[in-house]
């Protein structure tokens, strides 16, 4: 089914150039396309007859994250090729330096190795807000670019609202063997912590010249990291700070509870060593510590919440949730709906005032009915019911209230005061100079409201909302 | 490549349908196949099947429903509540509206997908794709690559991979979910008219062959109203609290 492909061949308005060195799940090929003004190679698997299933899922995996992944870490998607006639995968060809070659030349000075971590960790932040986890994270598939780390290679990456194709395939441990992370051993596939133990083993071998764990050929060996810790890095590089020390071993750690909680935090340490915590050094570990840790877990904050505790009084009684809904849900009304969680769940006898405006030009000057007859306001009102359900409020904590106003922050205040309500969650919408010298409804509640505010803004958003929520 | 609009299941619930039809408007939709069950359960047979009619004037694509077909064929082997409605629901239509939902094709192909209210096994029986099994057997009773139908009222697709069993997977409301070249699957559209996923918002899929996905589209709709009117016509009340639940 696959073209037989070469130089000079064009495929889906690709002009293939020369084939690149590559690995033996998929051949690469550089190419460009007019209108495109950067290399772009395509990847091509390897489907001849007799391949194996995984060559196919892990183009499908592939193909499927790279199209829903952006941003400078991560190479440009071009497009790919139907399965059915030649499939390939199209991206942007990342120039730099591959990670693999650069920790050839390991023990690094101590400031390069944490400008890549740093790198890679912020790269790591990017990927994880899109939902993807990578799990395959390993020199090889770090480039360092201009722009930063480039992190390349979808095949084994996990998508927290997308089928997991491999991991109903197989319950085999996937991933590289010198970084998988003690979960990924385990079968797991769906924490973007495995990053963060990942990007541990290449800080580790970056500042010591060895990778933690050896390259185990068996999930035997590879499960010895569960309960057993690497070489101390004191003892191999003398010149390693404690700090980095404690950043690495933060980071492998093998209890998730201890580990560091994001990428964010990761990428805080490494950027300000003289702040990071250090802890007293661990007694040597012996088999069967692990386990013991694991149970010790604190109990998660939700679990001490409900736990009967006294009602902290000092928490908002009275919880106003501001959204708007006429384009339909997004991240940003999803995000509003988060936080309102949140703090609801800080005090157990707190009630919700969910509130939507209906913007009218003139009081009593609109129509109360939409042209095929239908109230308006039970329009809102049904939206904002749909938007609250997945609270999972019992419903002597909620109200629902539509304001038809002409100016939505002055109604909003005035709803806040009147019912006294002790916080305001709301959104914001882009902050574009348009936005910012005509003023927004968050800004105008914020300067005027007489209790808390909390606005909203979906991470990266660009001015590309219809209206200040 | 065209966008494909899908409303299955609207079982005669006249708010959830215009909702549905007001969100379609901007869904960009090429084609729209109504996946059977016009009717049953729901207090408005009459304007769902004259709204179905105006669609297919537009261009839509309409199937047999089981309980379409139960207008005409008579409610055998349905339970009790389901069975008076459709009593009720014979008293409502017109003589020239049993005859179009009794006319109703049974399925529609397109390119390598494959449209049927229930599942492409047993076509007469109905039989429910709740689960892989049910899955597997409609993907062995056709040559199409991709199978999708309705009937369950419950949103979920189901793949499977050469020579192996299919694996389910549930769509997150208004996220897209791919769908695989390399890969059969079976997907199953969510209820306009009475869902049962727990979330009460009717469901549109927008399949978008081009890119190879399809979404969920929930749509919230003033239940409670219909409810009443289910109430008010004399139908099993339970009919209309399920919809406030979407249970």
């Amino acid at each position: 089914m696959t073209r037989k492909l070469s130089p000079g061949v064009e495929l889906d308005g690709f002009l293939l150039g020369d084939k690149l060195p590559s690995g033996g799940m998929a051949s690469i090929w550089s190419a460009a396309k007019p209108g495109v003004d950067r290399p772009i190679i395509l990847k091509v698997p390897f489907l001849d007859p007799g391949e194996e299933a995984s060559v196919i899922i892990g183009y499908e995996v592939e193909r499927m994250i790279s199209a829903r992944v952006s941003g400078p870490h991560v190479p440009k998607f071009y497009g790919f090729g139907d399965l059915a006639e030649t499939p390939y995968i199209a991206m942007e060809f990342v120039e730099g330096e591959s990670l693999e070659k650069v920790i050839q030349g390991a023990p690094l000075p101590v400031d390069r190795v944490r400008d890549i971590g740093l790198q890679i960790a912020t790269g790591l932040v990017s990927l994880h807000a899109q939902k993807v986890a990578h799990l395959d994270l390993k020199p090889a598939n770090v480039i360092l670019a201009k722009r930063g780390a480039v992190l390349i290679d979808f095949g084994l990456a996990r998508h927290a609202e997308l089928p997991d194709l491999l991991g109903e395939e197989s319950s085999m441990p996937m991933g590289t063997a010198a970084y998988i992370a003690p979960e990924q051993v385990l079968g797991e596939r769906s924490d973007p912590a495995s990053d963060i133990f990942a990007l541990g083993c290449i800080l580790y071998q970056m500042t010591t010249g060895r990778e933690p764990f050896g390259s185990p050929q068996t999930t035997a060996g590879m499960r010895r990291r569960l309960f057993q810790s690497p070489d101390d890095i004191a003892r191999i590089n003398p010149a390693a700070p404690r700090w980095l020390r404690q950043v690495i071993a933060n980071c492998l750690e093998v209890d998730r509870g201890r580990r560091y909680g994001d990428a964010a935090q990761l990428a805080h340490d490494l950027r300000h060593p003289d702040q990071v915590k250090l802890r007293e050094a661990k007694a040597e570990p012996t088999p069967g510590k692990w386990l013991q840790r694991l149970f010790a877990r604190k109990p998660a904050p939700e679990a001490v919440v409900g736990a009967g505790r006294a009602i902290d009084r000092s928490a908002p009684s009275i919880i106003l949730a501001s959204v708007f809904l006429t384009g339909g849900e997004d991240a940003l009304t999803e995000q509003i709906r988060a936080e309102t969680a949140r703090l609801l769940a800080v005090r157990r006898d707190s009630r919700l005032a969910c509130v939507t405006v209906w913007k009218t030009e003139l009081i009593g000057q609109q129509p109360e009915i939409d042209k095929d007859g239908n109230s308006i306001y039970v329009k809102h009102l049904v939206a904002l019911k749909d938007w609250a359900r997945p609270l999972g409020l019992d419903e002597e904590r909620l109200s629902y209230h539509v304001l038809e106003a002409v100016s939505a922050a002055d109604a909003i205040l005035e709803f806040a005061e009147r019912n006294h309500a002790s916080h305001i969650v709301m959104g914001a919408r882009g902050s574009s100079a348009l936005r910012r010298h005509l003023g927004s409804v968050s800004t105008k509640v914020v300067a005027e409201a007489t209790c808390s505010v909390t606005v909203i803004r979906v991470a990266g958003d660009a001015d590309n909302g219809p209206g200040d929520a | 490549m065209p966008r494909i609009a899908i409303l299955a299941d609207i079982h005669a619930n006249r708010e959830a349908l215009d909702a549905a039809l007001e969100r379609l408007s901007a869904l960009d939709a090429d084609h729209v196949v109504l996946l059977g069950d016009l009717v049953g359960y729901g207090p408005d047979p009459a304007y769902v099947v004259e709204m179905a009619q105006r669609l297919i004037g537009d261009g839509a694509t309409c199937l047999l429903g089981n309980h379409d077909e139960a207008v005409t064929k008579g409610p055998a082997g349905m339970n009790e509540n389901a069975r008076d409605a459709i009593r009720w629901t014979q008293t409502q239509l017109s003589d020239e509206q049993k005859g179009f939902l009794a006319g109703l094709p049974m399925q529609y192909a397109v390119g390598d997908t494959l449209f049927v209210h229930a599942s492409a096994a047993r076509s007469g029986a109905w039989p429910y794709v709740r689960d892989t099994a049910a899955a597997g057997a409609c993907l062995a009773a056709t040559g199409a690559r991709n199978v999708i139908c309705g009937h369950t009222h419950v949103p979920a697709i189901f793949y499977a991979a050469r020579d192996a069993a299919p694996t389910r997977f549930t769509p997150l409301a208004n996220k897209p979910a791919p769908l695989f070249t390399g890969r059969r699957q079976v997907a199953v559209v969510g209820s306009v008219g009475q869902p049962r996923d727990g979330n009460p918002a009717a469901c549109i899929g927008l399949l978008d062959t081009g890119r190879g996905e399809l979404t969920m589209h929930r749509v919230p709709y003033d239940a409670s109203r219909t409810a009443h009117k289910i109430a008010k016509a004399g139908l099993p009340s339970w009919l209309g609290n399920r919809l406030l639940t979407g249970s």
